[in-house]
């Protein structure tokens, strides 16, 4: 009897090995974004940014063991679709959850992962929000479990801003964004930090429109020609931007356009050659950087999927799960956002600190023009239209960093 | 006033390509009385189409030419769907539409892919037309305006001048006594839905080149067409080509004005303020609310006028 119960020990423990040696292997990541509706280019886009990487980090070995998998959730772009995919996610066993478009997603996703994590000890799951850039999810309220890749819209104004005083013909800006957090954070930085920086430049109009619904914004060029607008500061993205600079261009309005996300999927296309010298983007690369780092990354992801890789935060991200991986030798999540906290890598833009006072990534940002591609300091085009992104400035990432309001609330 | 004039001509040419989008479904429905979902999609098939053959054969052809197929794939879609389902009634039929909604838009993806594709303007139609002042009014604009008018004066031509088109009214309120002078009235009600999608395949090539073609252009101007239906009148062409210039100048000059509650009280002597109780709604802008105005009107004009501007439907 005792015998028989020794063996069955025995075999019960040599199964548990070999269940958590195979979990051990493979670490799932759940992306929970658009892969439908009117955004749904972008998502896509974004899905395939993350499997090429997994791919490259799993063929390089990046983790020293463990591989990485890529699982989509589509949340058409609604924070209520997206506790539903969460709960799939969780139900299938998955720690760790990627989400970038859309902060009304990404706020109702923080505060769903955070009381999960309270409710569920021994259960946690991390949260890495690669692109939604509202700042309140890094200061009044930021969370342990959530991590952002992505410089926040204060960041990125402040970048701007900076860039843009120097320009002194800049008398008249129009401010344009899609009313929702995110959009209504745009403004109001850019009020603040114009404010400071150029108290001189005179807000000639404001303007907040319902997110991905407009077709025509030929009525909005009119405003901001009548209000004789030389410059437009805008944190519209997908065909929000798509359509405006195409009105744009019909109505011959002569302005600047100072973007956060222009290079994204759909408005290269709309921009073509209207674009050419006025449209602007801050973000944290840009694929003609000064040595083309990542030029192989954009080949490899043009080839597998004949589209352009923007989304660097990819690369950041799996590199810091692949670092923490390795310096715990674990995937428990509750290990990895200890380890995450305060981690530097080295990504396509050069160094990456993700701050341990409110989980926000530190990071260099480049300010890009649409010009022609012309092989020497723009090599990439977007979209095939013989178009690529120019770097203006590279700012140090001293110039950006924010104070943040953040009391961490860490578990005991 | 070069505001006034340029927002008067945007909005003006964003009705008339309301209209274009809206009259066949209206003809369609007087017709054959089917609501029919699908019609933006076949906006979008004819956007995709004109891109497709438009690298083939150049615009102008193109143009022409996938009207003419949009309308051959709607003639099928009533000759071996549509039809079958009539003899169940019209919610069978609603629901048939509402599906085959859902079937294109997946084709659509599944055979020209997620992203936007570059449907670009035809140098012909690249630059600006006149200026006003200081501001240029794009030759494309006009171009959508020309277009419309043109065919506005077509289908009302064909509908009161010509043999089809009496039998075609005749079938609408007596089937069965043109049934008995020997038309073929299913044929008829083929050539209207074909018909009435070749119009909407019409504005799929003008909207797609104009605004942007990708797989999600149906879902977004879905709503706006039936606003455009209910308010003209269900069925009236006069009413639809009413109503779409109305919501597009009613549209174009809301988001111009900063008007808000809070600066209303403000000139009558109130002074509101961030304290003020429910200050976020008194702030809000027309410009902010303007996307939201033409569903304002469907819900006041159902309330106060259910047949609506110029329709005929007592009920």
């Amino acid at each position: 009897m005792m015998h028989f119960n020794v063996r069955a020990a025995a075999v019960a423990a040599a199964l548990v090995s070999i269940s958590s040696l195979a979990q051990a292997q493979t670490v799932k990541l759940a992306l929970i974004d658009p892969q439908s509706g009117l955004m749904a280019p972008v998502g896509i886009n974004q899905l395939n940014s993350w499997r090429y990487i997994a791919d490259l980090a799993n063929q390089k070995n990046w983790a020293g063991g463990p591989k990485f998998e890529i699982v989509g959730f589509d949340n058409k772009l609604s924070p209520q679709e997206s506790l539903n995919a969460l709960k799939q996610a969780i139900d299938q066993g998955i720690r760790y959850i990627l989400q970038g478009n859309g902060s009304s997603v990404a706020l109702a996703l923080q505060d769903a992962v955070q009381k999960h994590n309270e409710r569920n000890p021994g259960k946690e799951i991390i949260f890495l929000n690669y692109a939604a850039v509202d700042p309140d999810m890094t200061n009044s309220k930021c969370t342990y479990w959530h991590f952002r890749l992505d410089a926040n819209a204060d960041m990125k104004m402040e970048a701007l801003t900076t860039y843009l005083a120097k320009d002194k013909n800049i008398k008249n800006v129009y401010l344009l964004n899609q009313n929702y957090s995110f959009g209504q954070a745009v403004a109001k930085a850019a009020k603040e930090y114009l404010a400071r920086k150029r108290p001189d430049i005179k807000i000639v109009g404001e303007d907040l429109h319902p997110l991905a619904q407009l077709k025509d914004f030929a009525p909005y060029v009119a405003k901001m020609k009548a209000a004789g607008t030389d410059t437009v500061i805008t944190g519209n993205w997908g065909s929000d931007l798509a359509l405006l600079i195409k009105a744009a261009k019909d109505a011959g309005l002569n302005a600047n356009f100072y973007t956060y996300y222009a290079a994204t999927t759909g408005v290269p296309t709309a921009m073509g050659a209207a674009g050419e010298d006025k449209v602007k983007y801050v973000g944290y690369w840009n694929a003609n950087n000064e040595k083309f780092v990542g030029g192989d990354v954009v080949e490899g992801y043009q080839k597998k999927y004949k589209d352009d890789y923007y989304t660097m935060a990819t690369y950041t991200g799996i590199a810091m799960l692949a670092k923490a991986f390795k310096e715990t030798k674990s995937t428990d999540p509750v290990k990895v956002a200890a380890a995450l906290e305060g981690m530097k890598v080295q990504s396509l833009n050069g160094e990456v600190e993700m701050r341990k006072t409110d989980h926000q990534a530190l990071q260099p940002l480049y300010i890009a023009k649409w010009v022609k591609v012309n092989g020497k300091d723009v090599k990439y085009d977007q979209e095939k239209t013989g178009y690529g992104w120019k770097t203006e400035a590279l700012l140090p990432t001293y110039i950006a960093t924010q104070p943040t309001s953040c009391v961490m609330q860490r578990p005991k | 006033m070069e505001f006034f004039v340029i927002s008067l001509l945007n909005g003006v040419s964003y009705g008339l390509l309301l209209f274009m989008l809206s009259s066949g479904l209206t003809l369609i429905f007087s017709m054959m009385g089917v609501l029919n979902f699908a019609h933006a999609s076949f906006y979008m098939l004819g956007a995709y189409f004109a891109y497709s053959l438009g690298l083939q054969v150049g615009f102008f052809p193109a143009l022409l030419l996938a009207p003419v197929l949009v309308g051959l794939v709607g003639a099928l879609v009533e000759r071996y769907g549509l039809r079958t389902v009539h003899k169940y009634g019209h919610v069978p039929e609603l629901l048939f539409t509402f599906g085959l909604a859902y079937l294109i838009e997946e084709s659509v993806k599944v055979v020209w892919g997620l992203p936007a594709v570059p449907f670009r303007v035809p140098a012909f139609l690249d630059g600006s037309l006149f200026t006003l002042y200081s501001t240029s009014f794009p030759k494309l604009r006009g171009f959508m305006m020309l277009v419309a008018l043109l065919m506005l004066l077509a289908v009302y031509l064909l509908l009161t001048r010509t043999r089809i088109g009496l039998v075609i009214q005749a079938s609408l309120s007596h089937p069965q006594t043109v049934e008995a002078l020997g038309h073929n009235v299913p044929r008829v009600f083929m050539l209207v839905f074909g018909g009435g999608c070749a119009l909407a395949g019409l504005a799929g090539v003008i909207g797609g080149v104009a605004f942007i073609t990708e797989p999600s252009m149906a879902a977004s101007v879905g709503p706006i067409v039936f606003v455009v239906a209910v308010v003209g009148g269900m069925g009236s062409l006069a009413g639809a080509f009413l109503a779409s210039i109305l919501i597009g100048v009613l549209q174009t000059f809301a988001i111009a004005l900063n008007w808000s509650l809070a600066g209303l009280f403000g000139t009558l002597g109130i002074a509101v303020s961030e304290q003020t109780p429910l200050y976020s709604v008194w702030k809000l802008q027309l410009s902010e609310v303007a996307p939201v105005l033409p569903y304002v009107l469907l819900v006041l004009m159902l309330i106060f006028r259910p047949k609506g501007l110029l329709g005929t439907r007592a009920d």
